[in-house]
C-alpha cells in the first residue's frame, strides 16, 4: 500500500538533508533537498509499492548531487589545506557547519559512500549499485573515508560521540 | 549497522539530528513549488474547531473532503492516497478560504459556505443527494424522506440515509441538517455530539 508522499516526507527529509550536506556541503545542500523531493513527488505514483523507499530517495539525491557538482565544476578542497581554524559559515539552521565543510574536503567517490552508508545507512550493495563499482570498492571508500574524517575533523577526537 | 566499531562517533555525528526550523522551511518550498509545477493532487491541513479536530483537504478543483478526528485522519489521507492521488503534502495555503470559512460558520459568523467542491469522491445517486443537500438552509431540518422527494425519488429514503452517511464534506455539505421524521437527530459521521453540536449551533 503507497503511503501518502507526506509520510514520505516526514520520515526522510532529515536523512536526505544530511546526505546532501555530506555530499554538497551545507550551502548546497537546501537546493539538492528541493530538488530531490520534487523530482520524487514527481515519480511517486510510479514508484513500484516494495520499493526501498531511502534507497530511491538517495538515489535521486546522488544524481542531484552530481549534476551540482558538474555544473561548479568544483574541486574537492586537499584535505591538508583545512583552515586552521574551523569556519563559521552562520547558516541558519546548518547545525554544525565545520562537520559538513571537513566532509566536503573528502574525495568525491569517498564522501558519497560515506554519507550513503553512515548517513544513510544503506547496504554497500546498494551503494555500489549508486556510484558504480564494486561492492568492495564501496566499502573501501567508506572506510578511506571515516579515516580521513576521523584525522581532520577536530570534533571527532575532542567532543567524541554525543551519549 | 554492524561496522561502526571505532567509526561509531563520527558516525553519530553525520546522523545527529537535522534542526527542525530547517526542516520546516523546506517543507515549506517544496509545498510552494509543488503547487506551481501542478505535482500537489491533495493538499491537507486540520483546523481546531467546537467538534474537534477537523482534516481538510483539497485538489486543485476545490475542497475535497472534511473528516472528523473520529474517522482517523490518517486513514482518510491513507483513503485518499488510493482513491485520488499519493502525491498528497499537509500545505495549509491551498485550504486557507476553507479554513477561514469555517472559523465562520462556528463564530456564528457564517451561514453559507462560498466555496469551490470537489465532489469526485461521492458517485451516482450520493453525489446527487449531497449536491441538493445545501438547498436545506441554516437553521432548518428535513427528514430522510423529504430529501428523498427533494430529489425527486421519494421511494429512496434508505439511499438518502447512506448518502448522508458517506458525505465527504460534513458541516460544509449539511448533511447533519437531516433527521429522522420523528424530529431526532439520526446517525451522523462525527458522531451523535457531534450532530447535535452543529444543529444546537444553527438554533441559537
Amino acid at each position: 500500500m503507497k503511503r501518502p508522499f507526506e509520510k514520505v516526507v516526514e520520515e526522510h527529509a532529515g536523512t536526505v538533508l544530511r546526505v546532501c550536506r555530506a555530499v554538497l556541503g551545507v550551502s548546497d545542500a537546501d537546493d539538492a533537498w528541493s530538488e530531490t523531493f520534487i523530482a520524487a513527488m514527481r515519480a511517486y505514483p510510479e514508484l513500484p509499492e516494495t520499493a526501498n523507499v531511502e534507497a530511491w530517495l538517495v538515489t535521486i539525491a546522488h544524481r542531484k548531487a552530481v549534476d551540482v557538482l558538474r555544473t561548479a565544476k568544483r574541486q574537492p578542497l586537499p584535505v591538508d589545506e583545512l583552515p586552521e581554524a574551523p569556519t563559521t559559515l552562520g547558516l541558519p539552521g546548518s547545525d554544525d557547519p565545520d562537520l559538513w565543510e571537513t566532509v566536503r574536503a573528502l574525495p568525491d567517490k569517498q564522501r558519497q559512500a560515506v554519507a550513503y552508508h553512515y548517513v544513510a545507512g544503506l547496504p554497500y550493495a546498494e551503494i555500489a549499485e549508486i556510484l558504480g563499482g564494486t561492492v568492495e570498492a564501496a566499502r573501501r571508500a567508506a572506510a578511506d573515508g571515516m579515516k580521513s574524517l576521523r584525522k581532520n575533523y577536530p570534533g571527532a577526537s575532542v567532543k567524541g560521540a554525543p551519549s | 549497522m554492524s561496522d561502526l566499531g571505532e567509526n561509531a562517533d563520527v558516525a553519530a555525528l553525520l546522523s545527529a539530528p537535522v534542526n527542525a526550523e530547517t526542516l520546516a522551511r523546506l517543507h515549506r518550498k517544496l509545498e510552494q513549488v509543488a503547487e506551481n509545477d501542478d505535482l500537489l493532487d491533495v493538499a491537507y491541513t486540520t483546523i481546531d474547531s467546537p467538534v474537534g479536530t477537523l482534516l481538510l483537504a483539497a485538489t486543485p478543483k476545490g475542497l475535497l473532503r472534511v473528516a472528523y478526528d473520529s474517522e482517523d485522519h490518517d486513514l482518510v489521507l491513507d483513503t485518499l492516497g488510493h482513491k485520488i492521488s499519493p502525491r498528497i503534502l499537509r500545505a495549509p495555503k491551498r485550504l486557507d478560504r476553507a479554513a477561514r470559512e469555517l472559523d465562520e460558520y462556528f463564530a456564528k459568523r457564517r451561514r453559507v459556505f462560498d466555496l469551490q467542491l470537489d465532489l469526485s469522491l461521492s458517485k451516482g445517486f450520493r453525489q446527487l443527494v449531497q449536491r441538493h443537500l445545501p438547498e436545506i438552509g441554516y437553521g432548518q431540518t428535513r427528514s430522510y424522506r423529504q430529501v428523498a422527494e427533494l430529489v425527486g425519488n421519494p421511494k429512496a429514503v434508505r439511499a438518502v440515509g447512506t448518502a448522508c452517511a458517506t458525505n465527504p464534506l460534513p458541516v460544509v455539505v449539511p448533511c447533519h441538517r437531516v433527521v429522522r421524521t420523528d424530529g431526532t437527530p439520526g446517525g451522523y459521521v462525527g458522531g451523535l455530539a457531534a450532530k447535535t453540536a452543529l444543529l444546537n449551533l444553527e438554533a441559537t
